[in-house]
C-alpha cells in the first residue's frame, strides 16, 4: 500500500468516527423533544393522533399496512410507465413480474436492480416511484428501530410509541434536509439534475453518442444516507455522472455510514447508557474494519493468472494498480474498497465497481457482512437486528455461569429467547434453501454467467442480498428471467419483514417487564469481555451456518486463484 | 383487528399521495431547480461543445477513441440500449463485464488486449503494460486514464499528429488531476481533455 492509501483511509475512518456521535446524539434530540409546528401541521393533513400509543401488534399492522400501500403505489407507477407523463423517450412499461420485484425491492430498502435504470426508467419513475420510495423504505426502518429500543427503555409498558409519529420525525429533521444539501454538492462535482432525459453527442471521431441524464442527484443522496443502494444507472455508483469524482466517493462513502454507524451512541442516548452503545459501537467498529482491511488486501492481490499478459499490476506513482478490472481509475482500489465495504456492511448495496469482477476475498467479506447484517446494519433494523444478538449472547452467558440472563435491567426468559432465535433463523433457512434449489433447477442454473466456484457465488451472493435487503449483486447472473425476479421479489419481502415482526414482538414483551436493579452479581454489558462475548457469538453462529457455502465458493476460488487453476 | 374500513384506508391512502408528493415530486424538482441556478454545467451534465455550438461530449463521461491521433480510453463493456450486446461507449447502458478474476475469458480478453496495445504503441514484447489500459472500467464509461498508462501512448500520438513528443508530453503534465485536495483518489489524466487539448495544439486537422 501506498502512502496515500492510508491517508484516504484514515481521512474517511476519521470523519466517520468524528461525526457517529454527534449525529447519535442529535438522532436522540429529534425522538426526545416535542413536536415542531411543521410536523403538527402534517400529522393534521394526515389526519394521525401522534399521542396515540400502539402496542407491538397495532405498530406492526400500521407498519404492515403503510408498506403494502406504498408498494402498491410504487408498483402503479412503474406497471404504467408507458402511460405516465415525463417519458419523452417512451419507454415501455416494466414487465408485471419485473414492476413487482422492482416495487417490493425498493419498499424493503433492498434496491434489488433486475432492471437497467438508463434504459428501461422513465426520469418521472425515477422520482416518483424510485425515489419515493427509497425515502419511506429506509423511514419504515428507521421507526421499526425506535420502536424496538423503546421496548429496553421502558418499563411495566404495553406499548412502544407511535408509527407516524416515528416516521415523520426522522423525515423532517434528518432525512429530507441531508438529502438536499447533500445532492447540491453532488451536482457542484458534477452529477446531473435536470429534466431532460437523453442528449446525442457527435463525438470527436464522428460517431454519435447518447448521453442519459435525468434527476440524478436527488435519487443518489436519498440512495446513500438511507442505505437503499438503487443507481439511477445500471453500473450504479461506478457510473461516472452517479459517482464523479474521489470526493463524490467519500460524500456516499459518509452518507452511508453517517446514520448507520450513529446508531449505537443514539441508543446509548435513548437508554440512558452511553457506555453500552459504545460497547455495541466497538463490537460493529471491529467486524467492519476487519471486513475492510480484508477488502483492501484481497483488491491490491496480483492475478496470477495474468502473469502471460505481462502487465505492470502493482501500484506505483504512476498508476493504481491490483485488480481494476469492473473498477473505476478516478477512484481507485482504496477508494472502492471503502465505499464496498461500507455499502455492504451497511446494507446499501450501492456498489461503485463490478462486485462479480472482485477477487474471491472480497466476495468473502461481502457475504459475511449479509449473512450477519448488522454490522452496522441498514437504516434501523440491521442495528435492531444487532441488540437481537446481544440478547442472545447474554442468554448464553447466563447459561454457563447458571444465572438468569439479564440485558439492560431486563430479565431475559423464554418468550424473549424464541423470538429472538425465530428472528436469527431466517436468513439461514431463505439464503440456504433458496440457493440450493437454484443451483438445482435449470431454470435457476440458465441464468449463471461464470463457471466454476465464480458460478456458484453469483447465486449465493443473490439471495444473500435479497434477504438481507442489501441490494448488490454479482452482476453476471441474468436476474431479470420470472423465475429469479419473483422468487427474489417474495424473498426480500421474507427477508424484511419475518425477522422484524418478532423484534417488536420482543420489544412489547420487554416494555412490560420492570426493571430489576444491577447488583454485585449482574453481569455486565457494557465491557470489553461482553464485546468479545457477543462478538464470539456472532462468529460462532455464523460459522456453524454459513462455513460450507463460504468454503464452495469464495475459499474455493481463492485457493484455486494462488495455484493459478482457472475453471 | 379492525382491518382495513371506512378512515383506516383513508388515512393510508393519504399518507401515501402525501410523500409520493414530497419524495417523488418537491424534493427532486426543488434540487433540480437550485442546483440548474447553482451549477448549471454539471447539472446539465457537463456537456462540452465546439465552436459551432454542436455537443461533443461529457467532458465526465468516456467516448471511443481508435484512431492512432488520438489518447485512448480504457475498454469498455457498455451494451445497446435493449442489453442484448456490446455497445462500447454509448451511455445507454451502463455496464462492467461482470467476469470473474478466474474465468478464462477474461484472462484471454486480457491478454489479447495486452498484446494489441504493445502493437498499437510499437512497445517491445513483454513490456508490462499498466492494468488500467487492458482491463473494462466498472461502468465503461470511465473517462480517466493513469499516467503510466498516458506516457506509454504519448509517442504513438506524437508521432501520428507529428508533433515534438514533448509538448504531448507537456500537455498530460497540464491536464493531469488529482488526488483531490491532495487527499483523495489516485492521479489521472482525463481522455477527452487531453484529446481536445491535443486538437487544439494542431488545429485544422
Amino acid at each position: 500500500m501506498l502512502e496515500y492509501d492510508w491517508i484516504q483511509i484514515l481521512v474517511s475512518l476519521g470523519l466517520i468516527l468524528l461525526l457517529a456521535p454527534l449525529v447519535g446524539r442529535y438522532l436522540a434530540w429529534v425522538y426526545q423533544s416535542p413536536s415542531l409546528w411543521l410536523e403538527r401541521g402534517i400529522y393534521r393533513l394526515l389526519a394521525v393522533d401522534p399521542d396515540r400509543e400502539l402496542t407491538w401488534k397495532e405498530y406492526g399492522k400500521v407498519l404492515l399496512l403503510s408498506n403494502a400501500f406504498f408498494f402498491a403505489a410504487g408498483f402503479l407507477v412503474l406497471w404504467g410507465q408507458a402511460l405516465l407523463p415525463g417519458n419523452p423517450r417512451h419507454l415501455p412499461s416494466l414487465s408485471p413480474e419485473v414492476a413487482f420485484n422492482t416495487a417490493a425491492s425498493f419498499v424493503t430498502n433492498t434496491n434489488w436492480q433486475a432492471y437497467a435504470g438508463e434504459a428501461q426508467l422513465s426520469n418521472l419513475s425515477q422520482m416518483l416511484a424510485i425515489t419515493f420510495l427509497m425515502f419511506v423504505g429506509a423511514n419504515t426502518g428507521m421507526a421499526a428501530l425506535v420502536a424496538v429500543i423503546r421496548g429496553f427503555t421502558r418499563t411495566g409498558l404495553s406499548t412502544l410509541g407511535n408509527f407516524w409519529s416515528d416516521f415523520i420525525r426522522f423525515f423532517l429533521r434528518a432525512f429530507l434536509p441531508a438529502c438536499f444539501l447533500l445532492a447540491l454538492i453532488h451536482v457542484w462535482q458534477g452529477t446531473p439534475q435536470t429534466l431532460r432525459s437523453a442528449v446525442s453527442a457527435k463525438t470527436l471521431e464522428g460517431p454519435s453518442q447518447t448521453l442519459v441524464v435525468g434527476p440524478v442527484a436527488s435519487l443518489e443522496t436519498v440512495k446513500n444516507l438511507g442505505t437503499n443502494g438503487g443507481g439511477f444507472y445500471n453500473a450504479n455508483g461506478a457510473h461516472p455522472y452517479e459517482n464523479p469524482t474521489p470526493l463524490t466517493n467519500t460524500l456516499e462513502f459518509l452518507e452511508m455510514g453517517l446514520f448507520t454507524f450513529s446508531l449505537p451512541f443514539f441508543f446509548g442516548r435513548m437508554t440512558g447508557r452511553p457506555r453500552q452503545g459504545l460497547a455495541l459501537f466497538v463490537v460493529i467498529l471491529v467486524l467492519y474494519g476487519t471486513g475492510l482491511g480484508v477488502v483492501e488486501y484481497s483488491e491490491k492481490m496480483q492475478n496470477p493468472l495474468l502473469a502471460p499478459a505481462a502487465l505492470s499490476q502493482k501500484a506505483t506513482a504512476l498508476q493504481d494498480g491490483g485488480n481494476m478490472e469492473g473498477k473505476e481509475t478516478r477512484l481507485g482500489i482504496t477508494q472502492t474498497s471503502l465505499f464496498s465495504n461500507t455499502s455492504l456492511a451497511a446494507t446499501t448495496g450501492a456498489v461503485d465497481a463490478a462486485m462479480d469482477s472482485m477477487n474471491p476475498l472480497a466476495v468473502l467479506v461481502y457475504l459475511v457482512h449479509m449473512f450477519l447484517n448488522e454490522e452496522p446494519g441498514g437504516k434501523g433494523v440491521g442495528f435492531a437486528g444487532l441488540l437481537k444478538e446481544a440478547v442472545l449472547a447474554v442468554f448464553l452467558a447466563g447459561l454457563m455461569v447458571g444465572r438468569t440472563p439479564e440485558f439492560l435491567g431486563k430479565k431475559i426468559e423464554s418468550r424473549e429467547i424464541k423470538l429472538a432465535a425465530l428472528s436469527l433463523l431466517v436468513t439461514p433457512i431463505l439464503v440456504l434453501c433458496l440457493t440450493a434449489l437454484s443451483v438445482l433447477l435449470p431454470a435457476g442454473k440458465s441464468s449463471i454467467d461464470n463457471p466454476g466456484p465464480h458460478g456458484f457465488m453469483e447465486v449465493l451472493y443473490a439471495f444473500a442480498s435479497g434477504n438481507a435487503n442489501n441490494g448488490s449483486a454479482m452482476a453476471g447472473l441474468n436476474v431479470s428471467t420470472p423465475y429469479y425476479a419473483i422468487l427474489i421479489g417474495i424473498e426480500m419481502l421474507l427477508g424484511r419483514f419475518l425477522p422484524l415482526l418478532p423484534l417488536l414482538a420482543l420489544a412489547g414483551s420487554l416494555a412490560r417487564k420492570k426493571r430489576l436493579p444491577e447488583t454485585a452479581g449482574t453481569f455486565r454489558t457494557d465491557t470489553p469481555i461482553f464485546v468479545v462475548l457477543l462478538l464470539g457469538f456472532m462468529g460462532l453462529v455464523a460459522a456453524l451456518t454459513f462455513f460450507p457455502p463460504l468454503i464452495l465458493g469464495p475459499l474455493l476460488e481463492h485457493l484455486s486463484l494462488l495455484h493459478g487453476i482457472s475453471f | 383487528m379492525k382491518g382495513l374500513k371506512g378512515s383506516n384506508f383513508q388515512q393510508y391512502l393519504r399518507a401515501t399521495i402525501f410523500f409520493m408528493v414530497v419524495c417523488g415530486l418537491l424534493y427532486p424538482l426543488s434540487v433540480t431547480a437550485l442546483g440548474g441556478i447553482l451549477f448549471p454545467f454539471q447539472a446539465g451534465g457537463s456537456l462540452v461543445k465546439d465552436r459551432a455550438g454542436q455537443i461533443v461530449g461529457s467532458r465526465i463521461i468516456a467516448q471511443g477513441f481508435g484512431t492512432l491521433r488520438y489518447f485512448h480510453p480504457r475498454p469498455s463493456a457498455a451494451l445497446s440500449p435493449d442489453g442484448s450486446g456490446p455497445q462500447p461507449y454509448d451511455g445507454a447502458f451502463s455496464s462492467p463485464s461482470n467476469l470473474g478474476p478466474a474465468n478464462p475469458a477474461y484472462i484471454k480478453s486480457v491478454t489479447e488486449a495486452a498484446r494489441a496495445y504493445r502493437e498499437e504503441n510499437g512497445l517491445p514484447a513483454l513490456t508490462p503494460v499498466p492494468v488500467d489500459a487492458v482491463t473494462a472500467s466498472g461502468s465503461g464509461l470511465d473517462p480517466d486514464i493513469s499516467l503510466a498508462n498516458a506516457l506509454l501512448q504519448a509517442p504513438r500520438v506524437a508521432s501520428a499528429r507529428q508533433v515534438n513528443p514533448e509538448r504531448v508530453l507537456a500537455l498530460i503534465e497540464k491536464t493531469r488531476v488529482g488526488p483531490q485536495f491532495g487527499l483523495l483518489g489516485p492521479p489521472r489524466v482525463n481522455v477527452l481533455e487531453l484529446n481536445l487539448a491535443l486538437d487544439a495544439l494542431t488545429p485544422g486537422r
